[in-house]
């Protein structure tokens, strides 16, 4: 009964905010609208009894990716009015809901045909934080430990990337300084 | 209707996959894109945490870690391209980025 209404109203909410992140034309209530809706996304997994997804799911998402997010946002202008792609609206939310409708078939069909067989079945008289440490620690060490990989690469990408030219400070340099710098930066673009 | 089975999330997870589609479609600033890229990789984490809940199976939640790691890692390096970007051009627009067309 509650877990009915509880996947009911989160459903609800979730839908409403991605809705919102994905229509709006101010990006910082899509920023806000996608922190709230990786929030309520959270409270599906806490009802499966995915406890320790659910509290990753939080503390990547809404705790990391979205303050990345919100960091990156400081360089873009936000203030402007976002511009959409022109378009039968109907024709493209059409064309959405078809091709995920398809991409669910094509996943669940082999599913369907043969079967799933459990593969890394729950452990009994275990909480779920020790089971999935269990299964981490030995079934999935070697993927583990790529994806640890993966981030330091990516967290060194995003080093590199985002910190071109960090070290000359606009509000610091004299008007005719970022003159020069801005013609030389044309000059490279040309 | 009272009893929640797996059906259900797996349509959720559908409705949410096509609200991230529209987003992709619809979206021509870069950045909105990537929120909608959010959406896609979170509607797909609902449907294997389902699908481990129904089915007694921890593989599911494992591949949902492994989606979290790449949403993170894609996030860094993403905005770092989109920041290089904006210092360069001056906007995130797509349909500007046409530098390599024929």
């Amino acid at each position: 009964m509650f877990e009915a209404i509880a996947f009911y109203l989160f459903s609800i909410l979730t839908a409403v905010m991605f809705y919102i992140t994905v229509t709006t034309k101010q990006a910082l209530f899509a920023l806000t609208a996608l922190a709230a809706g990786m929030i309520f996304i959270s409270a599906f997994f806490f009802i499966l009894g995915a406890d320790f997804l659910g509290v990753v799911q939080i503390i990547v998402y809404t705790g990391a990716v979205m303050a990345l997010y919100a960091f990156g946002m400081m360089f873009f202008d936000t203030t402007r009015e976002l511009k959409e792609r022109s378009g039968s609206p109907l024709i493209t939310a059409g064309l959405s809901i078809l091709s995920a409708v398809f991409v669910v078939l094509i996943f669940v069909a082999p599913i369907v045909s043969t079967k799933i067989q459990v593969t890394a079945p729950l452990i009994a008289g275990t909480t779920n934080s020790q089971s999935i440490g269990m299964v981490l620690f030995t079934k999935y060490l070697v993927p583990f430990e790529l994806a640890a990989v993966m981030l330091l690469v990516a967290m060194i990408a995003g080093i590199v990337l985002a910190g071109k030219k960090m070290d000359r400070s606009l509000t610091l340099m004299a008007e005719e300084e970022i003159m020069i710098a801005e013609e030389a930066n044309r000059k490279v673009l040309l | 209707m009272m009893e929640i089975g797996l059906t259900h999330y797996l349509v959720l997870s559908t409705v949410l996959f096509s609200i991230g589609l529209l987003g992709v479609m619809r979206r021509k600033n870069l950045l909105m894109l990537f929120f909608a890229t959010e959406i896609l990789l979170n509607a797909v984490n609902v449907g294997f945490a389902a699908i481990s809940h129904y089915y007694n199976d921890l593989t599911g939640q494992m591949f949902a870690f492994f989606i979290i790691a790449i949403a993170a890692s894609e996030v860094a390096v993403g905005l770092g391209l989109l920041i290089a970007w904006y210092k360069r051009h001056g906007n995130i627009n797509l349909d500007a980025m046409s530098s390599m067309r024929g």
